[in-house]
């Protein structure tokens, strides 16, 4: 969905669904392409979040307009088929009681008895209701409104329209009542036979009732629907709207979370996530995986960057000592040599013993950077750990530390000496710097799958993701020599080991991995 | 006196059957009686009680016998509150019941008198000129001060062209009753006098056996002309302004006796006049006042024949030139199925 404005996507044919995008041409022959008119659908852009509400809406008030318009139908046929059944119910008696009264011939009788049943009708009632009683010759006899149909005239004297009514009565049964719908336009007529003793026809009855009348009784049903269906918008609406969000909500969270991936820290994002077992859920629980997927692959990368910059400081450390070690050790001999000569007067003489003692820091230095793994020393055991544990417990009691120390070597294990206390003192002495004020240390170093494990850890303040960023940098720690962690990590990788660095709080854990050489 | 002393036998008579029904009531309680045998007791004395009673009323009728009053559709339509008024104010004024007996012709009214159906009778002029042999004139309303009226021809206040009757030639017609003077005679006598024949001068004629409903047809336009009692008319436009505009009066006729009221010919004398003494001294008090009001009259004349000369005069013209048209006696007139609807 959504391709960009400005990509054009060819469709292969004109029913493929891309149609409905951005796709303007299509290949007809290779090479040749036609232009298809830009479709879109309306509220393309609008959210999902009025989106699916307006729907829910639409769908209601259609239902709604429906039922209304079924309602108002049945009700419309109703009324005239009640109206249609008054109608031949009113002629019927009338034709029944007419019929003695033509045969007597008493016109203001019949005049009284078609008059009667619309007598204390409201005047626009009466309108739409006119009663004409024809005779044999099919001239009115007498009418409910003598002066629209006048006595004894055709019924075409009423008016033209009715031309075609008296045709119809021409033929109409002689017995039964006829029903003519349309016959004189916006009227329904009912015409009843008017038959004496003996079924001669001596006239016909004719109800003629106007569709205003018809109008006018559906008017209160219609005026009922209509209320009735703003009754029930008025609660299904708000219903609807709201069911409508509902649905909608996880979809607009999820939309949001997609729109930070990436600028936020993974966790916070996901928090936000809905996980219900529809599809939205789905969705979200997948988007998880891949967030926490994309952060193991982040994770990965600085470690991997972290790793090429410290193997770069390495080469850089090593190259460098190393041209530095060769003029050095010349001056070095030079010195000696002119020391062991002793002719000097004895300003030379100071002057040689200061630039001696420069060189030699300058060399101590340098092989301080340069971590040689590869002197030879005996293999480890426990004292020279108990060792080191000794020489930091001085530090420790200035600031007042509890120092857990747990020591489960027993013996020897094969692994160099000197670097593993050279390993294990920068460890402690980090700690106990870093731990607070009256705080704690605790040290555990044991063997484990045939590898030596140094855990190291503190209660001081956690490191800072700067501080983090370039842990094992040389220089890069303001307190101490700055090589510490340095020297650490160096020793620690020539000896093919690993560290893990926990970032407090509560506790910040060092927890170095060396492979015995026996493993290797 | 022995029917009176017989009516008061009969009478205790009865009312020991009454109270011997209602003791046995008593009885089956004091003595315990079976239902059955109470129910049978009280049935016995109801049925002495039935057994008398049809006599009984026989006898208080022939002490009181209702007078029996005659109307016709010559009053108006809202008479029925009017006829009660007066038959209370009558009842009062002469001791006895009265009994107003309604008919919605002059025909049916003037047969029932000729068989002494009835006792006093409100015809029109033109029966009581035909009958006079059984017919004895009582009282004749005074109408704006004389006892006369006249006969309108109406016609649709939307027909503005009609001038006499001659522009309805070929028309639709109404006539009140056929033995009305202002409704069918004095018309009839007005065409012959033009030199037609009512009977073939219009294309249709009919009656509408009352007055108001003449203005009636004519007001609805089911006639395009009518013949209307001028009282009738002139009352109506007070009580029914509206529908009295729906017409126009073409022509007023001569001025004819009011329509009267008579008595049977056998009639006792003493109850003659005390029915005349009761009409003529209507307009001497207040109650009768105000009957004569609703009534739209003034009072009542007593009995003077000349009135009607002049009916008499119109009615021998026209016999004379249409005899088919008004017969020459009361059998002559169209006999017709007895209607029951009222005016």
């Amino acid at each position: 969905m959504g391709a960009p404005d400005s990509g054009v996507t060819l469709s292969r044919d004109k029913t493929s669904g891309d149609a409905l995008e951005t796709s303007r041409a299509v290949p007809l022959t290779p090479g040749r392409y036609i232009a298809l008119p830009q479709l879109r659908l309306p509220f393309r852009n609008l959210s999902y979040r009025y989106k699916i509400p307006l729907s829910v809406s639409f769908v209601i008030l259609a239902t709604a307009l429906v039922i209304s318009t079924a309602l108002a139908l049945q009700a419309y046929h109703d009324v005239r088929r009640e109206l249609v059944a008054g109608a031949e119910s009113l002629g019927k008696t009338l034709a029944r009681t007419l019929a003695p009264i033509m045969l007597r011939d008493e016109m203001w009788s019949a005049y009284e008895m078609i008059v009667t049943p619309f007598e204390g009708e409201p005047a626009q009632d009466s309108r739409g209701k006119v009663t004409v009683v024809l005779n044999s010759e099919n001239q009115i006899y007498v009418s409910s409104h003598p002066s629209v149909f006048p006595t004894l005239q055709p019924l075409t004297a009423a008016g033209a329209e009715y031309t075609g009514l008296a045709a119809r009565l021409a033929s109409a049964s002689p017995k039964a009542p006829t029903v003519l719908e349309g016959v004189v336009p916006g009227h329904l007529v009912v015409a009843v036979p008017i038959l004496s003793d003996d079924l001669t026809l001596l006239g016909r009855v004719l109800v003629l009732y106007s569709e205003s009348l018809l109008l006018q009784r559906i008017e209160a049903t219609l005026l009922q629907v209509l209320v009735s269906t703003l009754a029930v918008l008025a609660v299904l609406l708000p219903i609807g709207w709201f069911a409508g969000n509902r649905i909608v909500e996880p979809l607009v969270r999820l939309a949001a979370v997609f729109g930070k991936a990436g600028r936020e820290p993974s966790p916070r994002i996901a928090q936000n996530l809905y996980t219900g077992g529809d599809e939205i859920g789905q969705l979200g629980r997948q988007f998880q995986g891949m967030l926490h997927e994309l952060e193991q692959k982040q994770a990965l990368e600085r470690q991997m960057i972290a790793a090429s910059r410290l193997a770069s400081i390495g080469r850089l450390t090593a190259g460098i000592a190393h041209e530095i070690n060769n003029p050095l050790g010349g001056m070095l001999n030079a010195i000696n040599t002119c020391k062991r000569h002793g002719d000097t007067d004895p300003v030379t003489a100071r002057s040689i013993s200061l630039v001696e003692r420069g060189l030699v820091q300058i060399k101590e230095t340098i092989a301080a950077l340069l971590v040689e793994a590869k002197i030879e020393s005996h293999a480890l055991t426990r004292d020279d750990l108990e060792d080191v544990h000794t020489l930091v417990l001085p530090d420790a009691a200035r600031k007042r530390l509890v120092v857990r120390w747990s020591n489960e070597i027993a013996g020897s294990v094969p692994l160099p000496s000197t670097q593993l206390r050279q390993v294990l003192i920068n460890l402690l002495l980090n700690a106990v710097q870093a731990a607070s004020e009256n705080g704690y240390v605790a040290c555990s170093v044991r063997t484990e799958a045939e590898h030596l494990v140094i855990d190291v850890s503190n209660d001081g303040a956690p490191l800072s993701a700067k501080q983090l960023e370039h842990l094992f940098e040389p220089f890069s720690s303001e307190e101490g020599t700055g090589l510490g962690l340095w020297v650490v990590y160096q020793i620690t990788h020539q000896l093919g080991g690993e560290i893990r660095v926990t970032n407090g709080p509560p506790l910040t854990r060092f927890d170095v991995r060396v492979p015995l050489e026996t493993a290797r | 006196m022995t029917a009176l002393r017989d009516v008061v036998r009969r009478a205790s008579f009865s009312r020991w059957s009454l109270v011997a029904a209602a003791r046995v009531h008593v009885l089956r309680r004091a003595h315990r009686l079976p239902r059955e045998a109470a129910a049978l007791l009280a049935c016995a004395a109801m049925f002495a009680l039935l057994l008398v009673a049809p006599t009984l009323l026989a006898a208080d009728n022939a002490l009181s016998r209702p007078i029996r009053f005659g109307t016709t559709a010559v009053i108006l339509e809202d008479q029925v509150a009017i006829l009660r008024s007066w038959k209370g104010y009558l009842e009062e004024r002469l001791g006895r019941p009265v009994r107003f007996v309604h008919r919605g012709s002059y025909q049916e009214i003037t047969e029932l008198l000729s068989k002494d159906q009835l006792d006093f009778a409100w015809v029109c002029g033109y029966p009581y000129v035909r009958n006079r042999s059984f017919m004895r004139l009582l009282a004749i309303p005074i109408y704006e001060g004389r006892p006369l009226y006249q006969s309108y021809l109406i016609v649709p206040k939307s027909d503005t062209t009609t001038r006499s009757f001659r522009d309805l030639k070929g028309k639709i017609f109404a006539y009140s009753d056929p033995n009305s003077n202002s409704g069918f005679l004095v018309p009839s006598y007005e065409l012959v006098r033009l030199g037609e024949n009512p009977s073939i001068f219009f294309q249709k004629s009919f009656f509408t056996w009352a007055h108001s409903k003449v203005v009636n047809a004519v007001a609805a336009g089911l006639a395009n002309g009518g013949a209307v009692d001028g009282y009738v008319w002139e009352t109506l436009q007070q009580t029914h302004p509206d529908l009295t505009a729906q017409t126009r009066i073409v022509r007023k006729s001569a001025l004819y006796g009011f329509p009267p009221l008579v008595a049977r010919a056998s009639m006792g004398e003493r109850d003659f006049r005390a029915m005349q003494e009761v009409l003529l001294g209507m307009s001497q008090d207040a109650q009768g006042r105000r009957l004569l009001a609703r009534l739209n009259l003034d009072g009542f004349a007593p009995d003077d024949p000349h009135v009607f000369d002049g009916i008499a005069e119109i009615l021998a013209y026209v016999q004379a030139r249409q005899p088919g048209l008004v017969g020459s006696g009361v059998a002559a007139n169209a006999s017709r199925a007895p209607r029951l609807e009222a005016n």
